[in-house]
């Protein structure tokens, strides 16, 4: 495999919090890209963390859009560009409220569509840039500004929409693992057609935790199976190598919520309904994989 | 056309867009050279990629989150308490 490429595409510095997840995502993502990309970011902390006005961190063209119509302005980008004869990549990064609700039709129709592109849902299981408020993929039993007793709903299944309408590849991945989501970035740029990557963003304000925990709290949602790291090719499942352990024996879910504020002191019902829904989809992974 | 263009709001890259983040620091990373084994894991996982490929911090940008001293297997970064 080849190396990881040392060129930085984000200059020093976003205006990120710092130990934020999206700032080093988004290094990996360029890096996987290379500078022949266009990014498409919806309303999301990362419309904010380019820099100020007149200038950006960003060295690749950024267009800022409205929440609900990045997918659609992506695919009218791509369309537009391969008619030119252009292989520029687009790329769409959103967070997880423009994805699975406030964006989520403009994305069916791109995904329907078979829109060339790439887009990357960055999952901090709260609307970040306005202040942590609950979006539909906020897990059960999170606290966040209005669910101030815990949410009592589950986490959205994005994946399982996305798989829905049949892209050629989909992963998930997480900022703890960068090589991983450069890998899963490079191989899905090179699938013609939608191709849709959901990624955490563990989030030291949000979740409330230390700066510096940013990459183990990342490691512990993986250790404990609350997120499972897999990529689909084709409609065929394979699990990727750091969940492969962890699919067959997870560590307990407390050592993940117990390193989050957002956990703390919500009703054991809701802990044991949320260790009822990881064992659910972890099930489902391994029936999926061939591996139960 | 150069008029037109200054009109749309476009932004332009530069070093230093957001200013010099550095400024934000509570902890400084230090680098014990003695236990650093120069494996490059605190310039992996550096959110803001200010660590350069030998190892060198740039404190001008560097926001001090401390992930390269919870990082570094060699526990040879850190964390030491900014005086101004």
């Amino acid at each position: 495999m080849a190396p990881i490429p040392k060129e930085e595409h984000i200059l020093a510095t976003t205006s990120a919090c710092p130990g934020c997840s999206s700032s080093l995502s988004l290094r990996y993502i360029l890096k996987a890209s290379g500078p022949d990309t266009v990014l498409v970011i919806p309303a999301s902390c990362t419309s904010v963390i380019q820099g100020m006005y007149p200038h950006t961190a960003v060295q690749v063209p950024v267009y800022n859009i409205a929440f609900a119509a990045a997918a659609s302005c992506a695919s009218g980008m791509s369309a537009a560009l391969r008619r030119a004869g252009r292989g520029t990549r687009v790329i769409v990064y959103a967070g997880d409220g423009g994805t699975v609700d406030i964006g989520l039709q403009a994305l069916s129709g791109a995904l329907e569509r078979e829109t060339d592109f790439l887009y990357i849902c960055f999952d901090n299981e709260a609307y970040g840039n306005t202040g942590m408020q609950r979006s539909g993929s906020t897990p059960l039993g999170a606290l966040t500004t209005t669910t101030p007793a815990g949410k009592v709903h589950p986490k959205k299944e994005i994946d399982r929409i996305v798989e829905a309408h049949h892209p050629p590849y989909q992963a998930t991945a997480v900022s703890a693992f960068p090589v991983d989501l450069y890998r899963k970035v490079e191989k899905a740029l090179t699938f013609r057609g939608p191709s849709f990557i959901h990624l955490l963003g563990p989030c030291p304000t949000g979740w409330r935790f230390p700066h510096g925990k940013t990459i183990e709290v990342g490691r512990m949602a993986v250790k404990t199976g609350a997120w499972i790291l897999w990529e689909r090719v084709h409609g065929v499942l394979a699990v990727s190598a750091p969940s492969k352990g962890p699919l067959k024996n997870p560590v307990p879910l407390q050592d993940y919520l117990g390193m989050q504020g957002r956990f703390r002191g919500i009703p054991p019902s809701l802990v044991e309904r949320l260790q009822g829904e990881i064992d659910l989809r972890r099930a489902e992974v391994l029936r999926e994989a061939g591996e139960a | 056309m150069t008029k037109k263009r200054e009109r749309l709001a476009v932004s332009r890259p530069k070093k230093g867009a957001s200013g010099k983040t550095g400024g934000w620091r509570t902890f400084r990373p230090v680098i014990d050279p003695e236990q650093c084994n120069k494996c490059g894991l605190c310039s992996l996982y550096c959110p803001e990629g200010v660590i350069s490929e030998d190892l060198e911090i740039d404190l001008d940008f560097c926001k001090g989150c401390g992930i390269c001293a919870e990082e570094c297997p060699k526990k040879a970064i850190r964390m030491e308490r900014e005086e101004r």
